[in-house]
């Protein structure tokens, strides 16, 4: 590069940087310090309390709840949809036909359909599901009417025992295309060749999912995983569209703990608090996840 | 690349570096220095407006509209015909107003209301809210002889005093009660229950006829809490409610209460809820009841305008008072829950502060009562603005119903006081309780843990009430 690339550099990056620093840090080192204040955020008065937020938050038991709820989404929403995920891209590029490497006929529709929540809003999904959900002309007690199977019918974001899993089922609805698209892009660039070789050495499709393509995807997974696993740590889109943490508790997260606390109850301190325990447990659970899945990359030949 | 490479903890310590610089652009502010403006006073201006100070007026743009305020405005313009009025009307009143409040340069006046608005409870606590007195203590605009005090309906002040002060108008007056419709009754021959007894025989019936005596807001159980409490109150009296408010040990679980939560308790054994109810929202739950799949429901006087769209013509909406337990209740029958609500405000440090006040005499004045009466359907605490107006069948019965409960009326206010504790922790009690999953004894012991938990906790504000 020619000299005075510098002074180019910076004119690119500092704008860019400047705006960042903020929107985004400046923000991020204010709640830190709001979090050690009692400020209730409608006057410029407020002390500084040190780690009393931290202290309270640690004995709230709706918090626990809270985090306990997003605890169980960060283990099963990665899980569920990683392997559905894996399951229909693979269904949807290299499962069909045997001899040669394609998806199941129709793929391209599917690949569509799964696809579509992705363009959808978070609150249009929320408002979407909880029509659906409707427990007595919603389509889903509706279609299980029709099917004579009365006795599944549920009243769903309205029971305790079985709000939560109806939220994690519309967060896995909507995030699964995403990563049927993205496995799917991973498994198209596997060489056809592999594909062709184990199946003459009289592999069954099962088999090459799980010796073949799943190794061969498995830098995407690592990847998909933390993205999950970040996602689960929220979740408050859905929650506060759909169920604002009810009934009793059942589908809070810290996301929605932490609106409540701010604009229910109008404790910016404590609030804040709430938000500086979720960064420092994203950053972990990136950390942790980066870290566990890491894996001796495949070179392809 | 090597050599110039940009570690991450460098680039975060860098960011460090930065970010107290940054601060300066803080949220929590400060600064906003205010200095009032203030007029003359005299008997045509009692208040003491400065009649050329701009005033500045936010509107909640909701149910109610803008247009009812800018009437009121046209009202204040012929009395001050050189102030200029900046209008804005908002959806989301909390998220647009805070960062004024912090910053001291609030508008002179707010119409704080909707599900966005700014916790009532803390603006008190932060002394961000003028004292009302002296306009409430002034010459009725259009009323002579009378104070604008004096103009109002009995309870009208009391949902906006906390402690020796009054900080919030509220200008609508809602009616709580039993909703149901009179075309339904009148088809089948019922008659609406004035006792415990009646109720029970009448859902009995109802149910038998193939419809639902009861539906709620399931996804908002706390609609439920209005019947119960109120139940309790008409049994036990006023002092029920006086001790809800004041958060007094064990006022949840004291005999009115019980009785109520027993009487209620009924309702769900029975099975005189419409089925799936405790899985609907609000509208969901309504529009059920709109479309005649259930008898009643628990709600406001709000109710009508909310259900516009989906009432068939000749529905004639009525409320109705919760049942008597018995002979022994305190208060009669015809007792109902009223109550000031559509809060309005003037921040302590808006700049003009009296012509705040102003704006909210010529509200309080008859004409601008009657006119907003006309326009959006709702009763005013001015007494006596509905008359002469031609109101829905729905806003009728809540006057007939306020005439038959006259100085009987009841209400509580904890709610304003302490909005976690009806929002988040009654809420979830009746949610569990409506749906049949705990009894009586467990959901006023629910109540009574959220209500010592708010006692408890010192970063709630508390409030006492004598009357």
């Amino acid at each position: 590069m020619k000299h005075g690339k510098y002074p180019l550099l910076a004119a690119f990056l500092l704008p860019a940087l400047g705006l960042y620093i903020y929107f985004v840090i400046s923000p991020y080192a204010q709640a830190f310090y709001i979090s050690g204040t009692d400020w209730l955020g409608l006057s410029d008065t407020y002390n500084w309390v040190g780690f009393d937020n931290f202290v309270r938050l640690a004995k709230d038991e709706y918090l626990r709840n809270a985090l306990w709820h997003n605890a169980v989404l960060m283990v099963l929403l990665p899980v569920i949809t990683i392997v559905l995920g894996l399951f229909l891209a693979s269904m949807l590029n290299v499962g069909g036909g045997q001899g040669r490497v394609r998806g199941l006929p129709g793929s391209g529709l599917y690949k569509v359909i799964f696809f579509a929540p992705q363009v959808l809003s978070v609150a249009v999904i929320g408002v979407l599901w909880k029509e659906l959900y409707n427990p007595r002309s919603g389509l889903i007690n509706g279609g299980l009417r029709a099917l004579g199977l009365d006795s599944l019918t549920k009243t769903w974001l309205g029971d305790p025992d079985v709000a939560f899993w109806a939220v994690l089922a519309v967060m896995v609805w909507a995030n699964v295309g995403f990563y049927v698209v993205l496995f799917g892009a991973a498994m198209q660039s596997i060489p056809r060749d592999i594909y062709e070789a184990v199946a003459l050495d009289g592999a069954n499709r099962w088999t090459a999912l799980w010796r073949i393509t799943l190794p061969l995807v498995w830098d995407t997974v690592q990847v998909a995983w933390v993205y999950l696993a970040i996602l689960a740590l929220d979740g408050f889109a859905l929650v506060q569209v759909m169920t604002r943490g009810g009934p009793n508790f059942s589908t809070d997260v810290v996301g929605q703990r932490m609106y409540d606390v701010a604009f229910g109850e109008f404790k910016f301190g404590e609030a804040s608090a709430i938000g500086v325990i979720m960064f420092f447990l994203t950053l972990s659970v990136t950390v942790i996840a980066l870290r566990l899945s890491r894996r001796e990359k495949v070179e392809f030949s | 690349m090597s050599a110039h490479e940009v570690s991450r903890r460098t680039v975060l310590g860098a960011a460090a570096a930065i970010a107290p610089a940054v601060m300066a652009g803080c949220a929590v502010g400060g600064g906003g220095n205010t200095e009032k403006v203030e007029g003359q006073a005299d008997a045509k201006n009692p208040l003491g407006v400065k009649d050329d100070a701009p005033l500045e007026v936010v509107i909640f743009n909701g149910g109610f509209g803008e247009d009812y305020a800018k009437a009121h405005q046209a009202m204040f313009k012929e009395n001050f015909p050189k102030v200029t009025i900046t209008h804005t009307a908002v959806t989301e009143i909390g998220k647009t107003l805070q960062p004024r409040f912090i910053d001291g340069t609030p508008p002179d006046v707010i119409n704080n209301s909707g599900a966005g608005q700014i916790d009532p409870g803390s603006l008190v606590a932060q002394a961000q809210l003028a004292d009302l007195k002296d306009l409430l203590d002034a010459p009725s605009l259009d009323q002579p002889g009378k104070t604008v005090r004096q103009t109002l309906l009995p309870g009208a002040v009391e949902t906006g005093t906390f402690g020796d002060k009054v900080h919030i108008l509220n200008y609508a007056y809602t009616v709580y009660g039993i909703w149901y419709s009179k075309k339904l009754f009148n088809d089948k021959g019922w008659t609406y229950p004035k006792t415990w007894d009646e109720h029970i025989a009448l859902c009995k019936q109802i149910k038998a006829a193939g419809i639902a005596p009861w539906t709620y807001q399931g996804l908002h159980p706390r609609y439920m809490s209005w019947p119960v409490i109120s139940t309790a109150i008409k049994f036990g009296g006023p002092q029920v409610a006086l001790n809800i408010d004041n958060l007094e040990p064990g006022a949840w679980t004291s005999e009115p209460m019980k009785m109520a939560a027993d009487a209620w308790h009924q309702i769900v054994k029975d099975g005189y809820i419409l089925e799936g109810s405790s899985g609907l929202d609000h509208k969901q739950s309504q529009t059920e009841w709109s479309k005649g799949k259930a008898v009643f429901v628990s709600s406001g006087s709000w109710l009508e305008n909310e259900q516009k769209a989906v009432t068939p013509a000749d529905f004639d909406m009525a409320v109705g008072p919760t049942p008597s337990l018995g002979a022994g209740d305190k208060l009669p029958f015809a007792a109902i829950r009223g109550t000031a609500g559509e809060p309005f405000i003037v921040p302590a440090k808006a700049k003009n502060e009296r012509g705040g006040k102003e704006y909210l005499r010529t509200m309080l004045s008859m004409k601008g009562a009657k006119d907003f009466t006309q326009k959006v359907s709702s009763l005013t605490i001015v007494a006596g603005s509905a008359e002469g107006v031609q109101l829905p069948p729905g806003l009728k019965s809540c006057v007939e119903a306020l005439k038959a409960s006259g100085d009987k009326g009841f209400n509580w206010v904890y709610p304003v006081y302490y909005r976690k504790l009806e929002r988040n922790l009654v809420d979830a009690a009746c949610g569990e309780f409506f749906s049949g999953r705990i009894g009586p004894q467990e959901f006023l012991a629910k109540c009574q843990k959220g209500a010592d938990e708010i006692a408890a906790d010192t970063t709630f504000k508390k409030y006492k009430r004598s009357a």
